[in-house]
C-alpha cells in the first residue's frame, strides 16, 4: 500500500467542501485510480472525478500531471480548475 | 536599492507599485529600455455589483511556475532585470493584482517579453480569482471561470 496526500483549490475545494485529504492505494497506482476512488466518496465527488474532464487539472508534487501518472507513497496530488489569476 | 536581476513577488499586502516601479526604471538608464504592466480589479465593475476579488495559489507551486515563466522569457530576450509581483488574498475594486516589469536594450525586447510573461501566467500560474458581489443587498460569490481567448494568446509563442 501507498499513502499519499490529495488537496483541491478554489471552487473544487468548495464543492467537496474539503481542502485536503489523506488517501491509501495500492502500489503502482495511477492517478486515473485515485479519481476512481475519490468519485465514490459521494454525489459531489462523482460529479467531479466520474470522468477524465478537460476542466479538472491535476498536480502530482507540483509538476503539472495526467491521469496515467504513476503514483508512490508520500506524493503530494492536488486538483483544481483551469487558473485564472493576472 | 537592493539590486537584482530577477525577482518574483507573492504577497498578501497591497502591492507598492511605487517601489516595484522604481525598482524597474532605476536600471533602464543602463539598459535602454523598460515596459511595466500592472493588472487591477475593474473600479469599472462597480456597474455589475463588484466589490471585490479574492485571489487564492498553489503555495510553492505558484511560485516555480512564476520562475519557470521567467527562464523561458529569458531564453528568448536578453533581459537585463524582470521582475513579477502577484496579489494573493481579497482585492477591492481598483486594487492592482499583478505587475510585470522587464528591462533590455531594446524596447521591442521589453514589450515582448513584459507581453510572454503576462500570456503564460494568465495561462498556467496557479491562481484563482472570486468575484463578490452585492446584488439586491445579498452577497454573492462567483468563481471566475477561464477563457479561451487567453489559451489563444500562447499560440503566438509556439
Amino acid at each position: 500500500m501507498i499513502n499519499i496526500k490529495v488537496i483541491f483549490f478554489a471552487s473544487f475545494k468548495e464543492q467537496l467542501n474539503c481542502s485536503q485529504i489523506e488517501q491509501s492505494l495500492d502500489n503502482e497506482a495511477t492517478i486515473g485510480d485515485l479519481c476512481q476512488m475519490l468519485a465514490e466518496k459521494g454525489e459531489r465527488w462523482q460529479r467531479l472525478f466520474a470522468e477524465a474532464n478537460k476542466n479538472v487539472k491535476i498536480a502530482c508534487n507540483q509538476q503539472m500531471a495526467e491521469t496515467s501518472t504513476l503514483l508512490n507513497d508520500g506524493d503530494e496530488v492536488a486538483f483544481f480548475p483551469p487558473v485564472t489569476g493576472g | 536599492m537592493k539590486s537584482f536581476r530577477k525577482k518574483i513577488v507573492i504577497s498578501k499586502e497591497p502591492l507598492d507599485l511605487t517601489r516595484f516601479n522604481l525598482q524597474i526604471q532605476s536600471s533602464q538608464g543602463e539598459n535602454g529600455a523598460s515596459v511595466i504592466f500592472t493588472g487591477c480589479v475593474r473600479a469599472s465593475k462597480q456597474d455589475d455589483g463588484l466589490i471585490g476579488m479574492t485571489l487564492e495559489h498553489y503555495p510553492n507551486m505558484t511560485e516555480s511556475l512564476l520562475d519557470e515563466i521567467l527562464l523561458q522569457a529569458e531564453k528568448r530576450w536578453q533581459l537585463s532585470r524582470v521582475l513579477v509581483a502577484h496579489r494573493v488574498g481579497y482585492l477591492t475594486r481598483g486594487e492592482p493584482i499583478v505587475f510585470v516589469g522587464t528591462c533590455a536594450r531594446h524596447r521591442k525586447e521589453a514589450f515582448e517579453s513584459a507581453e510572454f510573461i503576462m500570456d503564460y501566467l494568465k495561462n498556467k500560474a496557479t491562481f484563482w480569482k472570486k468575484e463578490h458581489f452585492i446584488e439586491d443587498g445579498n452577497t454573492k460569490e462567483l468563481w471566475v471561470e477561464s477563457k479561451q481567448s487567453d489559451l489563444e494568446t500562447l499560440k503566438r509563442w509556439q
